[in-house]
């Protein structure tokens, strides 16, 4: 019967004792989840656009913040090292366009899947050999980001807001909004969303493949700098992140892999999942189960739900 | 080949008892009905046609047959049972085999295996067995062996035994894949539109081939075809669907002649 | 004109059915077990202990894998974790009955990855290619928070780290620090040796065909009366025991000791390259792969020295990585079947030296 207990009834009865921690933990998973779901948001740029399952995307969260805090401690002053990192992820979507997409073409999924791989390898490779494979701090003054945190009283208790996050909650949501406003207003996104349903169709009409391709993984590689600087900021710029960056991976089976809002909330639903799961039931199996939950709920959606929260439903044709 | 209509009254003796019927079948995806109230039946030993223009839902019609969709409404009864919920792997253990519209051929094998392929369910050695690849494995292994050798003999397809089938043209895979089903020693064969895509020569041998193998190994045949020419030279009796819906069955003269089906293929002001 | 079938007729099936059919392969075959076998004779410690060795278990692990996804179609990054299952089910199995001998644990442990892998290989019925990828990334993380989390399972040592203890076969010691790189090598060899032959005798027959069979076209399979579950799960568990007796062997015959980290996803992912470059659906292609991946940073290592280049241990690393991304991208766009593919181009164009028309 303690077992029952300690599962069923203590970890509700704490979150009733004490609501200023259970604000914080949520808000520290929205976060969390929030970073999560900016990562997932370049593997559906990229999927919608391509059909290309970009493994990478994690990778290159970490690759754009190396580079810019590589080339900041190379000497080029913060906002010029933003500008010129921009311009590296273009090189690298122009890049993966030639050398990867453009010979891959009309191969099956799985092979531009695995090419991912390829790329992953890579760009940790690459990134390393250039900037060197210490843990490096974020460029967070610089770039005028605000530090310090600030307590609200609230509940009975303090809840700690870092402004960091305020900051990076908002970036992504103008983010989002400014993505969501490409694909339905301009030209370019239309072309987008032509790509998306056919490949052969779009081209009858067309829209260069080679051209949309380039402007998805550049989109991509945007979120990816974005996302870099802010996780970044949060911890440190090193490839351990890579580890954490696959939880974008989940967060899209919850989400569907084609929907920008199931990014998001996919995201966020992880990213509370994971701390709560872990604050409130992971002492009971001796802690460390952010590893893995994340994984496990996937698990669990994709047996019942294989499509996501929002995909469509997809009917196999014999 | 057979003179157009000329000899159904010998065939028709060579048809014995119903094999399999489909009653009053019906099935939609979402909202669109692709198969509505569908009732036919197929005869031991017949040629059976399933015509009709495209989007009839005639290869619906075959998936449901096979176990691959679960109508809403009817029943399917193949040797005197009805099996409501039966999967395309019972289907296969009941004895029906299917060629597809797009050859679904196994591309990473060579044609002898994919035909090997076809003799799984006939192959019963155990993991460790086969694991040795000694003893019932081996003697397994060369025993089928024979029997797809035949079947290549028959097909006349010995010179691409080793070559893998996606490097074959589309003809020849066609074939394999007729070998494939072969393999299985079905009662009923379902072939979907098996001469799609190939011009009059292969067409000619793919006719024999249906023919022969209906004369030799007493195959029941069910296929979906366009080519109205070969319909009507090889088939016992059709059934035509159009929109989902059966609008004629019967011997290739009635077909002919039935001003529903010529409305539905050539379109009638509505 | 050395290499030709030429002359070579089958009488029987059973002779054609044969899994080298070509004489000259049969030799070949032969050739390369005897230098195996005699490797130790002529090698010095370094070769056994440090390249064959770990070379073999790699190769081991990576057929494991290839069964499932060169054979099956069934992707999955959960490798590294399936070998930590071997690994940890032999430490337990040897250290709670330490008169068994040693090498009937590390096959036992095998079962122990078989089961933990057909119980994750369940989502295949509904799942596959990427979506799949993502459920065996569950095992992954789980099974090494597992590794980690529950100190049962490394017999509460502080350090969290297993200990291979001294076991001897035949009062020959094989495992523990005092066991010799020559009796390691032996073991190792002749499980390898075993364990490829019988994957290779499975490939080739019903088993190998209903494999491949859900790989090429999963809905012809059903119609043959293939049931894919059952199918997946078979495969799923044929390869985790590889990978279960592979990582058995690299913990108990290797390294003599392991941390949970060497279970970690990147262990997964290097068997995954292992196999894409050596060549999906093929045995031959997994040892190929295993030794170009394993043998590359040794290469990059001491290639450049012998120039007269010194590189750091770190940029060997890095140079490693970026090396092995571009090869799996070259491989993906230019041979998709990998080395072994290459290799059967080199004999078809032997065959018909030196008049190719």
């Amino acid at each position: 019967m303690d077992i029952l207990y300690s599962i069923f009834i203590d970890p509700f009865a704490q979150m009733i004792g004490a609501p200023d921690l259970l604000v914080q933990t949520l808000w520290d998973g929205l976060v969390g989840g929030m970073l999560y779901a900016l990562i997932a948001l370049g593997f559906v740029l990229i999927f919608k656009a391509s059909g290309v399952f970009n493994f990478a995307q994690g990778i290159m969260v970490v690759f754009a913040g190396l580079t810019l805090v590589g080339l900041y401690e190379a000497g080029v002053p913060a906002f010029i090292a933003l500008a010129l990192a921009i311009a590296v992820m273009y090189g690298l979507a122009f890049a993966v366009e030639r050398v990867v997409l453009r010979p891959l073409v009309n191969q099956p999924d799985i092979i531009l899947f695995m090419a991912t791989f390829g790329i992953t390898y890579f760009l940790i490779g690459f990134g390393e050999f250039v900037f060197g494979g210490d843990p490096k701090v974020m460029i967070t003054d610089d770039l005028y980001l605000p530090k310090g945190s600030f307590n609200v009283k609230m509940l009975g208790g303090i809840v700690n807001f870092q402004r960091l996050d305020i900051v990076a909650v908002v970036v992504a949501s103008i983010m989002v909004a400014a993505l969501a406003v490409f694909f339905s207003k301009t030209r370019i996104g239309r072309a987008l969303r032509a790509v998306a349903d056919s490949h052969s169709a779009a081209l009858s009409v067309g829209i260069s493949l080679e051209q949309i391709w380039v402007i998805v993984w550049f989109a991509a590689g945007l979120v990816a700098l974005v996302t870099g600087i802010f996780w970044g900021a949060r911890s440190n710029v090193s490839f351990a992140l890579e580890v954490i960056a696959l939880k974008a991976l989940p967060v899209l089976i919850l989400g569907g892999f084609t929907s920008i809002p199931g990014a998001i909330v996919g995201g966020l639903i992880i990213g509370v999942g994971e701390k709560l799961a872990e604050f409130y039931w992971g002492p009971l199996v001796g802690g460390g189960t952010d590893a893995w939950f994340a994984y496990v709920i996937a698990l669990v959606f994709l047996l019942f739900r294989p499509q996501g929260l929002f995909g469509e439903k997809i009917i196999e044709r014999v | 080949m057979r003179a157009p209509g000329g000899s159904q009254g010998g065939r028709e003796a060579v048809a014995g008892d119903i094999l399999l019927s489909v009653e009053d079948v019906s099935l939609s995806f979402g909202g669109v009905k692709a198969v509505s109230g569908v009732s036919f039946d197929i005869r031991k030993g017949e040629i059976r046609a399933i015509i009709g223009p495209n989007g009839a839902g005639k290869t619906s019609m075959l998936n449901v047959i096979n176990g691959f969709y679960h109508p809403q409404q009817g029943r399917i009864t193949f040797k005197g049972e009805a099996r409501p919920r039966m999967r395309p792997h019972d289907a296969a253990h009941g004895g029906i085999a299917r060629t597809f519209q797009n050859v679904a051929l196994f591309r990473g094998m060579s044609a002898l295996d994919n035909i090997m392929a076809g003799r799984t369910l006939k192959m019963n050695a155990n993991f460790f067995w086969q694991m040795l690849r000694y003893g019932p494995a081996m003697r397994e292994e060369v025993e089928h062996r024979h029997k797809v050798e035949e079947i290549i003999d028959f097909l006349k397809i010995q010179e691409i035994r080793r070559t893998p089938v996606g490097r074959l043209p589309y003809g020849l895979q066609k074939r394999v894949e007729l070998g494939r089903a072969l393999a299985m020693e079905p009662e009923l064969l379902l072939l979907d539109e098996p001469m799609a895509g190939m011009n009059l020569e292969e067409k000619e041998d793919m006719s024999r081939y249906i023919l022969d193998m209906n004369d030799y190994f007493g195959t029941t045949v069910a296929l979906i075809e366009h080519d109205m020419g070969v319909v009507m030279d090889l088939s016992d009796r059709v059934v035509v669907l159009d929109h989902g819906i059966k609008i004629a069955d019967g011997t290739p003269d009635e077909i002919k002649g039935n001003q529903a089906v010529i409305d539905a293929y050539l379109g009638v002001a509505h | 004109m050395l290499y030709r079938e030429a002359g070579q007729f089958k009488t029987s099936y059973a002779s054609d059915q044969a899994i080298f059919p070509i004489l000259q392969d049969r030799i070949g075959i032969v050739v390369i077990l005897a230098v195996a076998f005699t490797l130790p004779l002529y090698a010095d410690d370094f070769i056994v202990n440090a390249v064959m060795i770990p070379f073999l278990i790699f190769s081991l692990a990576a057929i494991g894998l290839n069964l499932l996804t060169g054979y099956t179609g069934q992707l999955s990054l959960g490798t590294g974790a399936f070998m930590g299952v071997g690994a940890y089910a032999c430490y337990k199995l040897t250290t709670i009955w330490p008169d068994v001998n040693i090498i009937v644990w590390v096959v036992c442990s095998g079962f122990f990855s078989a089961a933990v892998g057909a119980v994750f290989g369940l989502p295949s019925l509904r799942i596959k290619g990427f979506y799949l990828a993502i459920a065996t990334l569950a095992a992954q993380f789980f099974l090494e928070w597992c590794f980690i989390r529950i100190p049962w399972l490394y017999n509460e040592n502080i350090s969290g780290a297993i200990e291979v203890p001294q076991r001897e076969l035949f009062n020959i010691i094989v495992t523990g620090p005092r066991a010799t790189a020559e009796t390691r090598y032996y073991v190792v060899l002749c499980l390898v040796v075993a364990m490829t032959w019988i994957a290779s005798n499975l490939m080739h027959g019903r088993i190998g065909r209903t494999w491949m069979a859900v790989r090429d076209m999963d809905i012809a399979a059903e119609l043959m009366g293939i049931r894919l579950l059952p199918t997946k799960l078979m495969a799923f568990a044929v390869s985790s025991f590889y990978c279960g007796v592979a990582g058995a062997l690299m913990v108990f015959l290797w390294y003599g000791g392991a941390e949970p980290a060497v279970f970690n996803i990147n262990q997964s992912f290097t068997i995954l390259f292992m196999i894409i470059i050596g060549g999906l659906g093929s045995l031959l292609g997994s040892f190929l792969g295993a030794a170009l991946i394993y043998v590359l940073p040794i290469a990059l290592r001491f290639g450049p020295e012998l120039l007269g280049l010194h590189m750091h241990a770190a940029t060997v690393e890095h140079v490693t990585f970026m090396v092995v991304g571009i090869l799996i991208i070259f491989f993906l766009i230019a041979e998709p079947a990998g080395l072994a593919r290459l290799w059967q181009i080199g004999k078809q164009k032997l065959r018909v030296w030196p008049f190719p028309y």
